[in-house]
């Protein structure tokens, strides 16, 4: 398993598009992506379940990523919530 | 004349077309074939998702599609799909299948502590809505072609709904459900359409093909309406419509005036959930961020980690332009019961602000040290409110070095060269303004304190509010006292109150010198646009014009249309 801690960064955290379209990019990896947040535990390949976590501009996350694919995974992760998933 | 929450701006005149949601209740049952009933939700789903997909290229480019997208994303879940088909498993029907798994996401969502995220539970009802109309075979009623001058009455404008609307004939939108920031709000606003939204029993109350007015920009629907009040809102239509295409060619352009001198042209702010309606408007920064409001509906003051992260995510969000936090500014007419103020025979002569602050040093260092941890995130400043004299200033600026020592100390980051700005609204403050500038980084005037105490008159009240009025010679002679004070000690000075939007007033301002303009989000571009129309020589000639005129009455009818 790799992982990283990243803050978000772009103004309106992991809401609609942001978690769309990080739920779409982590979907085509095999790996199994876990967001840590606080105490939460989040699938990083579910929209819903990443917007009912409410993780907000300035939340500090960790992803987990777990699996074959785990590297690439999680650079595409990173890049994205680093990039403001391009807001 | 029906009230409710203008959300888009503009009027809409035209007649009423009452849309009623289609039935879309169903007979529960148990299922024993449970392959084919996976395979009839899956079948739904596809029909949704083209459907969806379908409609979403029709709004290309608008906000609307960004959404339709979002609920094929949403019910394309893979984990909202495998709770789907394990209740389907279990013997429940499709539509109970669908409606238990979104109702549980309705409900997260409903309870969250975030309006975005609370503003979700609307599109999974919209997407549950609209999988039951295609798994009970019910078509969709057709708005896609519409008479013109349409004001389409519905209980909640939902984007599904809107994809099929026949746009162009619709000229006014009025619902029963939704606030400011509701899909209803940013559909019609995306769409440019006036609409008035929340308006109670609106379905019931209005009538098919009834002539009414729709004042976007007031939230008032007009049901009786005659040739005089036709004309009247005519007229504004006209007013409002010019505005609009004046203020669209000023987004994006830097803020300066005709000869080219920059201004800074910020906004101002209740709460950290209103960063995104500045980032919206354009504007250049926060010039006040009023604190109050994370103070206010609670039981106890929020926490440093509370204060921290509601700071620190405005500073995030403007992502390095200027967030200028105005510390608490309590009493007056705003109360926070457990503060435990007493009354006073004059709340506005008494134990306010910056008075109350320095006398309660623990919960004060506790906000200061949370905008100055924030400030490594972003780029922060303080503003101090109510200042009257310079001890009030070397007070906090000693607190707040204070503060700077124990972060230090604990190896917590911070901006080291926060600004600390006086924030200036009392006659005393204008008086020693030239005293105060060499103790602060930035002056702020507020107006409405500024033209409250200079006047003495409160504006609220009806028999001495003809006193309160910027165009006062008072009151013009004190701004320009106060930011030739700034000019002297080569300090920025920016004005926080409503008069900085003030078109009327913005020559003089100019003339006078005012570095930055903090206005509503709403009238960021207007200000930009009144701002490039006169350049500094023409704002000197009218400022020296309206500067010799004796009275409030005459200054204010000269800047309604100035020669110069």
């Amino acid at each position: 398993m790799v992982s990283k801690t990243l803050t978000v960064k772009n103004a309106q955290g992991f809401h609609m598009r942001p978690a769309t379209v990080f739920a779409g990019a982590m979907g085509k990896f095999d790996s199994q992506i876990t967001l840590e947040v606080g105490q939460k535990k989040v699938d990083g390949k579910s929209v819903m379940n990443l917007i009912a976590a409410c993780i907000k501009c300035g939340a500090t996350v960790t992803v987990c990523c777990d699996g074959a694919d785990e590297q690439a995974a999680l650079d595409t992760a990173v890049e994205l919530i680093e990039s403001g998933f391009g807001e | 004349m029906l009230t409710g929450i203008g959300a888009s701006g503009g009027i809409g005149i035209g007649k009423v077309l009452i849309y009623r949601e289609p039935d879309i209740r169903y007979a529960d049952r148990a299922v024993s074939d449970t392959a084919a009933e996976k395979t009839r939700f899956a079948e739904a789903h596809k029909r949704f998702c083209a459907d969806t997909e379908r409609k979403a290229q029709s709004m290309a480019g608008t906000a609307a599609e960004e959404i339709l997208r979002g609920h094929i994303a949403m019910i394309s879940d893979p984990f909202m799909r495998s709770q789907i088909d394990e209740r389907i498993d279990g013997g429940a029907c499709a539509e109970k299948a669908l409606e238990e798994v979104c109702d549980m996401f309705i409900a997260i969502f409903s309870g969250a502590d975030d309006e975005l995220t609370r503003q979700r539970a609307a599109d999974v009802e919209d997407i549950k809505r609209h999988i039951l109309q295609v798994l009970l075979g019910i078509e969709e009623v057709d708005l896609g072609s519409l008479p013109a001058d349409t004001v389409l009455a519905v209980s909640e404008l939902t984007p599904s709904m809107t994809a099929a609307l026949d746009i162009k004939n619709i000229c006014g939108i009025v619902t029963e459900k939704g606030g400011k920031t509701s899909h209803s709000a940013i559909i019609s606003r995306a769409l440019r359409i006036p609409s008035v939204l929340s308006v109670e029993n609106a379905l019931a109350t209005l009538t098919d093909g009834c002539e009414v007015i729709v004042d976007g920009s007031a939230g008032e629907v007009y049901t009786e309406v005659d040739d005089a009040l036709r004309e009247k809102y005519r007229a504004l239509q006209k007013q409002y419509a010019e505005r609009e295409a004046l203020t669209a060619r000023y987004r994006g352009k830097a803020t300066a005036t005709a000869d080219g001198i920059s201004k800074e042209l910020f906004a101002n702010i209740g709460t950290h959930k209103d960063l995104e309606s500045v980032l919206e408007a354009d504007a250049e920064g926060i010039g006040l961020f009023r604190t109050e409001f994370l103070f206010m509906d609670r039981a106890a003051a929020p926490t440093e980690d509370e204060q921290f992260e509601a700071y620190k995510s405005v500073a995030v969000g403007m992502q390095g332009k200027e967030v200028i936090i105005r510390t608490l500014d309590v009493g007056g007419d705003k109360e926070i019961p457990y503060l435990g103020l007493k009354k006073e025979e004059n709340p506005f002569l008494g134990f306010r602000a910056v008075r109350y602050c320095l006398k309660h040093r623990e919960s004060y260092k506790t906000q200061l040290r949370a905008v100055l941890r924030a400030s490594a995130f972003g780029n922060l400043s303080v503003m101090i409110p109510l200042v009257t004299c310079v001890e009030e200033v070397r007070e906090v600026k000693a607190l707040i070095d204070e503060i700077k020592c124990e972060l230090d100390g604990s190896g917590i980051p911070y901006k080291r060269d926060i600004k600390v700005g006086v924030m200036i609204e009392t006659p005393a403050a204008c008086m020693i303004a030239d005293l105060l500038a060499k103790e602060a980084d930035f002056f702020s005037i507020g107006t409405n304190d500024l033209i409250g105490y200079t006047m003495a008159a409160d504006r609220g009240n009806a028999d001495v509010g003809y006193l309160y009025t910027v165009y006062q010679p008072a009151v013009l002679r004190a701004l320009k006292h106060i930011i030739s004070c700034a000019s002297a000690a080569k300090i920025r000075c920016g004005m926080c109150g409503e008069a900085a939007a003030d078109e009327k007033l913005l020559p003089l301002l100019v003339s006078f010198g005012l570095d930055e303009f903090s206005v509503s989000p709403v009238s960021v571009l207007g200000v930009r646009a009144a701002l490039a129309a006169r350049t500094k020589a023409e704002c000197d000639r009218i400022a020296e014009k309206a500067l010799a005129l004796t009275t409030a009455k005459e200054v204010e009818d000269y800047l309604k249309n100035p020669e110069i």
